[in-house]
Order: C-alpha cells, then structure tokens, then sequence
C-alpha cells in the first residue's frame, strides 16, 4: 500500500471513464509527435538534399517546380534545355562548376538521374559495391533501390518511360548494374544513376520534359529500326546524327569524368539536360546571377534556399493549423481529466476524511489527488508517444513521397520533451482545484453527515 | 486514559457541548449515552482530535491534543486513536486486507501482513482478506472496520452508534467483539450510543443531556 497503488486503485474502479481520458490526450499527444517527427524531417531532409546547390538552372516554368524536380526528385521538371546553352552559360567566370541531370525515365517507380560523377561527390556519397559507371547503359543504384529491389551488380534493369510504372517501356535497352552505393540519407538512396548518354540513348535524344508524349511517338518508331543496337539518338529527319551518334556510344567513350559528357562532339547541339545544378564561385554572385540568367537567356534559374523556404512557408500554414488543432485536443483532455477528477472527488470526500483519521496529512491527501491526475496524463502520454511513432513509422512506410524523405517514426525529436513537460503541467493544472478540495476536507463535518 | 476539562464547544452560537471534567483510566470501557443532539458524536470528535473543541482541554493518551497540529496530529490520531464511524467508510476500491494496510501506511507505520491477518482471524473474517467491502455482509463490513481500528494497536478505540442498525443478537456480538478486542490491546473503550440494549455490558457511562444537564455516574 502506497500512495500509488492507493491512486491506482480508484483509477481501476472507473475504468472506462480514465481509458476515455486517456485515449484523449493519448491522441492529442499522438497529432504533434507525428507532426514534429514529420516537419522536423522534412525541413532536414530539404536541407541536406539542397545542400551544396546554389542554383538550379532549368527550363522556363515554375521555380518551385524547378527546384522540387531537380533536387528532391518529387515533381515532375518544367522542361529540357540544350545542352550548348547551358555550356554558354557555365562559361561565366561567376560559376565554379556545374553537374547536369538529364530526367525523365523509372525504374520501378524509382527515377533514373542521367548524370557526372560530380553528383554522387556532391552528397559525398560512396560506393558499397562495384564502380561508377563508364559506359552508356551502365547504372549505379542507390541504397533503397537495390535493398528493396534485392539487386546485385549485372543485374538489368528495365526502366519506363516517365515517373511511374505504367510508362512505355524501355525493354530493348535495359541499364546493367554496375555499382551500388552506401546509404547516405540523401535523394541518392532512391535513385538510379547513370550517365548523360544513357538518357539520350533510351530517349533518342530527348531525356524528359511534358512533352515526351510526342517523343514516345518518335521513339517507338525508332525502336523498330534499332534492334539490337545499344543507343539510337535519334532526331525526326536527321539520320547522319544518328550514325555517328551510334559510332561514339558504341565505342563506348561516353565518360563520367569532370566536365561535360560528350562535350566536343558534333552532335550536343541537339541534345537535352533536364537541369543543371550549380555552384557559384563567389555568394555575390547570387545577386546577379540568377537575373542575369532569367532575363537575358531562354533559361530559368531557381534558388533552392528560396524556393525551400516558399515551400516551407506554404506548408507550415497547414501544419499549424494541424498543430493548433491537437493543442486543442490535449486542452480538451485536460479539461476531461479535471471532470473526472472533480467527480471522483465528490464521491471520493468520506474516503479522504477517513484517510485524514486514519493519520493521513493533508499533503498527502494532496499528493494523492495530483499523483492520480499524473498517472492519467502519464499514461496518455505513453499511449500518445507510442502512437504517434508508430504512425509516422507507417506513414514513412507506406507514402511514396514520405520514403522518398526516409520518414521514419524511430527517432527523437528535442520538441517532444518540451511536448512531456507541457502535458505533466497541464495533468497539475488540471488537478489543482481537485487538490484544494482535498485538502480543505472538513473531518467531523464531512464524517458526521456521512 | 483521557481526560477533559472545561470542554465547550459551540455551533456558530449554539452551545452543542458543555463538559466540566471527563476522566478515565486506561483500559476502561465507557458509555456515552444522551439522545441525539445531546452531542455524542461533537464529543467523540473532540476526542478523536477530528475537532478542536471551542474551549477546554483535551488529553488523550497522555498527550495534550491541544498541543498538537497540522501533520502531527494526524499522525498521533492514526497510531493512538482507533475510530469506528457509524457509516464505516471502508475504502470501497481496495480489499480488505488493503483497507488495513491503508491504516498502517497513513499513519506513517511499517506495513504488516502478518498482524493484519491476525487482526482478521481475531475477528473471524480472515478468510475474506482479499474480498472487497462490496462482496461483504454489513455484519462483515462492521467487522473490517474494527479491525481497521483496532490495527495500529491504538491507546484508545472511539466508536460512534456501532449497534444501532442491528438486531439484539447482532448487537451483543458487536459489543463482545469491541470489548474483546479491547483487552486484546489493551486499549481503552468509548462508544457513543443511545441504544440502551446494551449499557449493561458497561461499567462506566457518561450521559450526556442538552447542555447544563450532565450526569457522571
């Protein structure tokens, strides 16, 4: 017998009463973990995947779009960019480097990257096993690709066109692979990487864009000339291109190394990126670069440090709304909590003043109330945290966009002790007139009436 | 032991209580007699340190309640004074072997399965330790509440109308228990009561009448 297992007992005798209580603060609590886990990993995740890029250059369209294409692989991209314009622009002496992506295929719902090397050094990435590719066709996948897909090095793939499964397929010329990378928490995980001339040899020279409906056209056709052939890059009407398209990756010269893959060659002109990320070689370029890209070229250039915080911006009204909505969850609780412990109280006097004769203090009748309102904000506490793990779990699991993020429940966030501290100070508001008329139990009257 | 002087004690300003002396030697068992309203239950009270009389002295057990306050009366209440209430208030969410540790564990002293069995096998309840008030006969519930009184081994049992919902059978055995379970403690015995049935089995009675009029005997 202590003052616990006393309050525990009186908990037992009104079960569903305290469960109810219970399950309310436990689903309030449950609301904001998940939005905590959720925006605190959200904003970690845009900021690391972002990091090192100073400037997405694309084509003309929504920044937002730009940005959430090319660097977090959720959206689809405004459109392609010639491959000569973007190397006219890196020219500038403001630039240090810059890694092109070409875009627009999927490998089982996971997106391919036409790419350099530059990209994988830019998340600082690693290889588990294999290389980096060296020819067109050869393909490194992230972490989550090749756990998920259970695959091994020479493994084909056989990627559709656009972002989801349905897509036309590629099935004459699967991408073998050659490496796979270590995990790095990054866009990399879920990515298949390969080169430039890879997209251009499955695409026939057009990579992606909200127009490849066109291009699907053209390159169907092409497939029937091309069989057996690794590479058609191949444009309506330009048929010496294609040959010596043909000869150059049939060599198997396409590199991955610095610079531009296939930089030199007769052809680039009609080729496409999707976007180029870039790196400024001063911050003052920020001032003028982008504007000198957006008002004098037929290119678009977005910030992701702006276009992130816009996104942030837009998001946080919803998530506050949510949040405001679960603080009102757990108020409504606590009010719960101080009416049952009201009402416990009025049937519970006779028994405080039989513990105060039996040698009991006031105190202790105090510590008594508070402790039971304690155990039940514990206790929903408990519940709530459980749940609300469990949940962002599942929904990390199961939300395409959400593995995208590697959403996982399994982790802390310093806002949920702030969350504990605010629920056990409500549990002691909640309880304090309780507590008062606890301690004020007037014995001989309250005994003698009884 | 007890003793009381000059105890008044007023209701806003009605006069409830008026006791120029009250003694009695340890071990002995009294009667408080008067018809309601004589201020049994007031005087029980004050002995029971539940209420400060308005004026007059209380020592009980060789303590001048008087001096105590707060947390220490409490505590003295609840290892000196063993009280039965006339509605028992037994803790309805604990059983009864918990509603004798609770005696215990209120009054700050070690919790002791063994002497609460024995209290309960003294009383012939031990079998019904882990039954709940609820479960239990009203005969039952009377017995657990003495027992709940008389556990802390206490200088002193103070019992307030224990008989007067019961049958002349019933009402003996209730008295021959509290009697008996006086002399097991060595405690002294008061019980406040207008049930004449059973002043035979007491050697001393005090009468109270509405205030001016006591009678010693």
């Amino acid at each position: 017998m202590n003052l616990l297992s006393l309050s525990l007992s009186y908990l037992r005798k009104r079960k569903l009463t305290t469960f109810l209580n219970v399950l309310l603060l436990a689903i309030g609590i449950a609301t904001i973990v998940v939005l905590l886990l959720f925006s605190t990993q959200a904003e970690e995740s845009l900021t690391k995947n972002g990091q090192g890029i100073d400037l997405v250059v694309g084509a003309k369209g929504s920044p937002l779009q730009l940005v959430l294409s090319s660097i977090y692989h959720l959206d689809v991209a405004p459109g392609n960019i010639p491959v000569d314009e973007v190397e006219t622009l890196l020219r500038n002496p403001q630039i240090r480097s810059g890694i092109p992506l070409a875009l627009g295929d999927n490998y089982r719902g996971y997106r391919i990257v036409g790419t350099t090397a530059d990209y994988v050094d830019l998340y600082g990435a690693t290889l588990a096993e294999g290389n980096l590719w060296d020819r067109t066709l050869d393909a490194v996948v992230g972490h989550w690709v090749a756990t998920e897909q259970g695959l091994t090095l020479g493994d084909e793939l056989v990627t559709n066109h656009g972002f989801s499964m349905d897509g036309e397929a590629h099935a004459e010329t699967p991408l073998r692979v050659v490496g796979i990378l270590e995990p790095s928490s990054t866009v990399l995980d879920r990515l298949v990487l390969t080169a430039v001339e890879s997209m251009w040899a499955l695409h026939g020279s057009h990579p992606t864009g909200d127009d490849h409906d066109h291009d699907e056209d053209s390159h169907t056709h092409d497939d029937d000339h091309a069989h057996g052939d690794d590479d058609h890059a191949h444009d309506d009407g330009h048929s010496h291109d294609d040959d010596h398209a043909h000869g150059d990756e049939a060599a198997a010269d396409a590199s991955p190394g610095p610079g531009f893959p296939g930089m030199g060659g007769p052809q680039e002109s009609q080729r496409d990126y999707t976007s180029v990320l870039v790196q400024y070689n001063s911050p003052i370029a920020a001032a003028m670069f982008p504007r000198f890209v957006n008002s004098q070229t037929n290119l678009q250039a977005a910030s992701p440090a702006l276009e992130t915080a816009r996104l942030l911006t837009l998001l946080g009204v919803g998530l506050d709304a949510i949040r405001n909505f679960a603080y009102l969850l757990i108020l409504a609780s606590t009010l719960g909590v101080f009416i049952a412990l009201w009402n416990a109280l009025q049937d519970r006097k006779y028994d405080l003043a039989v513990m105060r004769s039996l040698g009991a203090s006031r105190f202790k009748l105090v510590a008594h109330v508070l402790l039971e309102s304690l155990i039940m904000v514990s206790l929903g506490l408990i519940l709530g945290l459980f749940l609300g793990h469990v949940a962002t779990e599942l929904l990390g699991q199961s939300l395409e966009q959400a593995r995208q993020m590697s959403l996982t429940g399994w982790t802390w966030t310093p806002e949920e002790g702030q969350l504990i501290l605010l629920a056990l100070g409500v549990g002691l508001v909640a309880a304090i007139i309780p507590a008062i008329l606890a301690y004020r139990t007037d014995l001989a009257r309250t005994l003698a009436v009884g | 032991m007890f003793a009381l002087a000059k105890i008044r004690h007023q209701y806003g300003a009605a006069l409830v209580l008026d006791l120029p002396f009250f003694r009695g030697q340890q071990g002995e068992h009294w009667m408080l007699q008067g018809n309601s309203g004589s201020g049994k239950s007031t005087l029980l009270h004050i002995m029971g340190g539940l209420q400060q009389p308005t004026e007059g002295t209380v020592s009980v057990a060789g303590q001048e309640l008087g001096d105590l306050s707060g947390s220490a009366l409490d505590q003295f209440r609840g290892r000196n004074i063993g009280i039965i209430f006339q509605q028992l208030h037994l803790l309805r969410t604990l059983n009864v072997t918990q509603n004798l540790l609770a005696a215990q564990y209120m009054a700050g002293l070690p919790q002791d399965r063994a002497r609460v069995q024995a209290v309960l096998d003294s009383l012939d309840i031990g079998e019904k330790a882990n039954a709940y008030p609820d479960e239990l006969s009203l005969g039952q519930q009377q017995r657990v509440a003495i027992g709940r009184a008389v556990v802390n081994e206490p200088k002193i049992i103070l019992a307030d109308e224990p008989t007067s919902a019961l049958d002349d059978l019933r009402s003996t055995q209730v008295i021959d228990l509290l009697k008996a379970q006086a002399e097991i403690n060595k405690a002294t015995l008061v019980v406040a009561t207008h049930d004449q049935r059973i002043k035979p089995h007491f050697p001393h009675h005090l009468t109270l009448q509405t205030p001016q009029a006591l009678l010693v005997d």
